[in-house]
């Protein structure tokens, strides 16, 4: 087997910004104080003159980024998911979400893969939140691919756009030649058993646990759900009807993410059993990433454990 | 500065503000009366705007981060000739166009949405700091309440606005002394207002809110670029022209019944004949 490339979502975050820069001279960065963490110190490198520090006070970042965007540029606004998404909550839904101004929101450092820094900087509720303010995109990439092709998406989209990213190297999923489509999920196995949605680090999980699946005779469908908020309900629909059980599988809790966005589109159009792999209504904790995805069950081992207790 | 026209004009806007928050049975007048006269300086004197063409690129921007005092904004708008007066009378009513606080998406003129305090003047900053991006030489002004000042987000937004040295930027404090719960002083004193500012870098100018003279003669200051934002801190009387809501914090967010109303317009009307007088 070849050796699989690890790259976290904020590289892919810092890189992709420095090709829009080169593009469009209406992009504009603004960190705060986490420039070398989330990666906009890559373009602050290239295009200093383009770049804002506003020191650790997130909730005037985005508001500076609504007046900015209010007046014709393309803001990226970033820090850590807890602050963008969690502290500045209320400064994205009423600056940003109410008026539907252009801000792209790009947040690291989401969920438990934070790793030891702890519960106070894993942000297991971003999805949640942003997921709930009328007109907010949310997008999870899944690896390096998506997540350049994301922040791409994002730039060229008129609106207000919040991507999760992730401080952890993740598995490079997808080819080269992968071709994102906002709001469209991908449907990365076919299969017809069981269907396993995942987004974000848990796609190439997903996939890991489908091999294990195919092993035992288990034919699973993976879909990847890059864009969370407009969610392909089509998708849904189809692997509901189609394979009559889902696992989502998210680094996220299971109160308004993933899980909940799945389930209202099934509850809806087309009701089927649906089981979560997810942060369970808890804080996350200290410790190596690795690890604590183990000890928070989102790994393959729990995907196949929930695929095989849940289908008929 | 023609004073007399301001004058008359501030007169027709304190009408507007109380016909609109009586028409709509709730809103915010007593604020809205305190700035009323800066507010008519700004649209009618100071500022680059053009009704007709509302989105103009190189129009100065205004930005209400007291958005509670919107029916003050929105009878300034109507009679610059943004919209329509009669739009006034529907404000806060389902289906209407004014919303109970300033809506960008759906009201010519207005720059920016606000209402949640503390958020407005970082808004005004981005939008400064974009003109100083893309060399453009428009102004940005901002109105905050002395009370907002209390939130932690306007010094964050203060801060930022000295750092990245916005000289393009002019915020209004809007010195009434009174919140809904009583008097700044007593809730939570946010003074010295001026020697706050001016710890964080800005260069600082006073007026009396009510003077058009003491308002020209500190706007005019704000010509002055030196690298550092400009905050005007105007000494103002919340409810200002309408006898019984004058410096009355209970009059906060409160609409005038029929009666009230009909006091209101007699006590603004006696004023109009005083200033005809002169």
């Amino acid at each position: 087997m070849s050796e699989v490339k690890l790259i976290a979502t904020r590289e892919s975050y810092g890189n992709a910004l420095v090709e829009l820069g080169k593009q469009n001279p209406d992009i504009v960065v603004l960190d705060a104080d986490l420039a070398g963490a989330t990666k906009t110190g890559v373009f602050k490198k290239q295009f200093p003159e383009r770049f804002f520090d506003f020191g650790i006070a997130e909730a005037n970042m985005m508001g500076v980024a609504a007046g900015l965007a209010a007046t014709g540029k393309i803001p990226f606004a970033s820090s850590f998911a807890m602050f963008a998404a969690g502290r500045a909550f209320e400064q994205i839904r009423n600056s940003i979400g109410y008026p539907h101004l252009n801000v792209k929101i790009c947040a690291t450092h989401a969920g438990i893969s934070v790793g030891e820094d702890g519960a106070t900087h894993q942000c297991n509720e971003d999805i949640a939140l942003m997921r709930s303010i009328p007109g907010m995109v949310v997008i999870n990439p899944c690896d390096d691919v998506e997540a350049r092709q994301a922040v791409q998406a994002a730039a060229e989209y008129v609106g207000p756009v919040y991507i999760r990213l992730g401080r952890l190297a993740v598995p490079v999923v997808n080819e080269e030649n992968y071709k994102f489509e906002l709001g469209k999920g991908a449907t990365l196995r076919e299969g017809k058993d069981v269907t396993i949605i995942a987004t974000g680090l848990m796609v190439a999980r997903a996939m890991e646990a489908a091999n294990i699946l195919a092993a035992d005779g288990i034919d699973a469908r993976v879909i990847n759900i890059h864009t969370i908020k407009p969610i392909d309900k089509d998708i849904i629909i189809k692997a509901s009807k189609e394979t009559g059980c889902i696992i989502t599988c998210e680094e996220h809790s299971v109160i308004g993410g993933l899980y909940s966005a799945v389930s209202e589109v099934v509850c809806q159009e087309a009701p089927c059993k649906v089981v979560p792999v997810a942060v369970m209504d808890t804080f996350g904790k200290s410790g190596p990433a690795k690890e604590l995805l183990d000890v928070f069950g989102l790994n393959a081992t729990s995907i196949v454990e929930k695929v095989k207790a849940n289908i008929k | 500065m023609d004073k007399k026209f301001l004058q008359e004009k501030a007169l027709e806007v304190r009408k507007d503000i109380v016909t609109a928050v009586h028409s709509a049975k709730s809103g915010h007048p007593g604020g809205s009366l305190s700035v009323a006269d800066t507010l008519t300086y700004l649209y009618f004197y100071k500022m680059n705007v053009d009704p007709k063409n509302p989105k103009m690129d190189n129009r100065d921007r205004f930005v209400l981060s007291k958005g509670h005092t919107a029916p003050a904004l929105y009878s300034v708008l109507a009679e610059k000739g943004f919209f329509d007066k009669s739009e006034l009378v529907k404000l806060r009513k389902v289906g209407a166009m004014l919303q109970g606080h300033p809506d960008m998406k759906g009201i010519p003129g207005v720059d920016m949405s606000t209402g949640s305090l503390g958020q407005g003047v970082s808004t005004a900053v981005g939008m400064a700091l974009s003109a100083k991006i893309s060399n453009d030489d428009y102004t940005v002004y901002t109105v905050l309440g002395d009370g907002e000042i209390q939130e932690g987000q306007v010094w964050e937004a203060v801060m930022s606005a000295a750092h990245y040295k916005l000289d393009n930027l002019v915020a209004v404090v809007d010195n009434n002394n009174l919140q809904i719960d009583g008097k700044v002083s007593d809730v939570m004193s946010v003074y010295p207002i001026d020697e706050k500012f001016a710890s964080f870098g800005w260069n600082v100018a006073t007026c009396d809110g009510h003077d058009f003279d003491s308002i020209h003669t500190a706007f005019e200051k704000t010509n002055e670029k030196n690298g550092k934002p400009w905050v005007i801190i105007q000494t103002s009387v919340k409810g200002k022209g309408v006898s019984f809501m004058e410096n009355q914090s209970s009059w906060h967010g409160t609409a005038p019944n029929d009666e009230q109303y009909a006091q209101a317009m007699a006590d603004l009307d006696a004023i109009a004949k005083e200033l005809e007088g002169k």
